[in-house]
């Protein structure tokens, strides 16, 4: 078995928690499994855009071996292990680490609801944040007229990072220091938001998964009841993609 | 199928089944609004239902200021001064099972956002500098006053916790299956439905 399939050959499948999944050649597991709406948990994947391998939410197992779906290349056969209760209970661990690790305050926070980590955590039945919390004293850049950064919320996905990158062609994101020290910092002569060349309307603004980066003034929009995960659970078929608040495409 | 053999012993007389013990609960509120004991009695009427399984010990609802031995304690609100650790404390030394409930007990909630400031700039804001206070307030400085801690806390980092039971407040729902569980002998445990963080 290879690791590569040569894109002449006809599509053809491997084993996800004992289910066949088709695959083009090139997907990764991750891409094949979102394609057929099978649910592998991630938080700094999105379709259309480059993987980055950072969250490790979407860790498989593939022939006994750990490995990131989001990286790893689907090949004819693979033997997948997804929704095992170890894979489980390793995924409920990393959520409540990155819960710890900034300050996630949700009764507060606008993006509730509507919030890919929150989301992900309730349904891996995360009932507490078992470790101790860091609360870290992290700066709100409150500075652009219509774009929120809350860098306690922030998760270091990177996805703002790369959708500025190669859809919006601005570089306004780049994420700075090493382990605890990792920051999130903005491309502008003052290191402010505001100061920027981010637009409210750029994909950068509006595709991250948590509440770091919100648009202004369309806080709490859609009542509790009715917000994202209120109708859907995060592991319906194409409910996780973080799309511009009060924006929520319906999934179907 | 087995035929019952001349021989065989008789079987023996059904195990005395033993009166049902009521479940001694208590319940008390630290650093918090007091939202999750709001939500616990939205379980309406089915409180009767309840009190055929449960009485209370210290709790709001009997005014007892002591906790006695006790099969659960159900706690809300965080640490934030000394009095909420020392009755923490006393919680977990007289119940069995002891419940962090809701976020401010689970994570230290939204009395923990005052974390990333410092004490006295906190305390000068508030009785100081505070718009429309008369110039010369103190703050206050009385020894019947329980110490404040630096930060709030929540309740896991200081005792051991049995249960979580998340939500800002858990919903009714929450707590009915969380204490029909219980009395019921099984391991409770919330689906992530009940499980919300807001
Ligand atoms: S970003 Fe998500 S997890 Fe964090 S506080 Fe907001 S809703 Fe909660
Ligand atoms: S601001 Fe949002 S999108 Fe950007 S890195 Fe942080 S969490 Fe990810
Ligand atoms: S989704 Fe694969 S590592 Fe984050």
């Amino acid at each position: 078995m290879t690791r590569y399939t040569n894109s002449s050959q006809p599509a053809t499948t491997f084993s996800l928690d004992g289910e066949e999944v088709p695959f083009t050649p090139g997907d990764t597991v991750l891409q094949a499994a979102h394609r057929v709406g099978r649910y592998i948990p991630h938080l700094c994947w999105h379709p259309g855009m480059h993987p980055h391998g950072s969250c490790r939410l979407c860790s498989i197992k593939v022939n006994g071996r750990p490995a990131a779906a989001c990286t790893a290349l689907a090949s004819a056969g693979l033997q997948v292990e997804n929704q095992t209760p170890a894979m489980q209970a390793q995924r409920k661990a990393l959520l409540q680490m990155l819960f710890v690790e900034g300050n996630h305050f949700c009764p507060s926070c606008e993006r509730s609801g509507n919030c890919l980590l929150q989301a992900t955590a309730s349904h891996h039945e995360m009932e507490g944040p078992h470790f101790e919390e860091f609360y870290p004293a992290r700066p709100v850049d409150a500075s652009h007229p219509d774009v929120l950064l809350d860098h306690n919320r922030c998760i270091l996905c990177g996805l703002c990072v790369r959708a500025s990158q190669a859809q919006d062609g601005k570089d306004v994101f780049a994420i700075a220091g090493h382990g605890i020290e990792a920051h999130l910092v903005v491309n502008s002569p003052s290191g402010k938001l505001g100061d920027s060349a981010l637009s409210v309307d750029d994909s950068a603004a509006q595709i991250c998964p948590v509440g770091a980066l919100l648009p202004k003034r369309r806080g709490f929009e859609t009542p509790i009841g009715e917000r994202r995960y209120d109708r859907h659970s995060v592991a319906d078929a194409h409910t996780q993609e973080a799309t511009a608040q009060g924006h929520e495409e319906d999934p179907t | 199928m087995s035929t019952a053999h001349p021989h065989h012993a008789p079987a023996p007389p059904p195990y005395p089944a033993l009166p049902r013990r009521k479940l001694k609960v208590a319940t008390c509120s630290l650093a918090g609004c007091f939202g999750c004991h709001m939500s616990f009695l939205d379980i309406d009427e089915r409180i009767l239902q309840l009190i055929e399984h449960v009485e209370f010990d210290r709790s709001p609802l009997t005014d007892l200021k002591e906790v006695g031995r006790c099969d659960l304690g159900l706690i809300e609100g965080g640490l934030c001064n000394a009095e909420n650790v020392e009755v923490l404390r006393d919680f977990r030394r007289q119940c069995h099972t002891l419940v962090a409930v809701g976020a401010c007990a689970i994570t230290g909630g939204l009395p923990a956002q005052r974390n990333a400031m410092s004490l006295p700039h906190i305390l000068g804001e508030v009785y100081q500098q505070r718009e429309g206070l008369k110039t010369g307030c103190a703050i206050p400085n009385d020894p019947e006053l329980p110490l404040l801690l630096r930060q709030v806390r929540p309740l896991h980092e200081v005792v051991q916790i049995d249960y979580f039971l998340p939500g800002c407040p858990p919903s009714a729902d929450s707590f009915w299956v969380f204490l029909t569980d219980l009395i019921a002998g099984r391991t409770p445990r919330l689906a992530s439905g009940p499980i919300r963080y807001d």
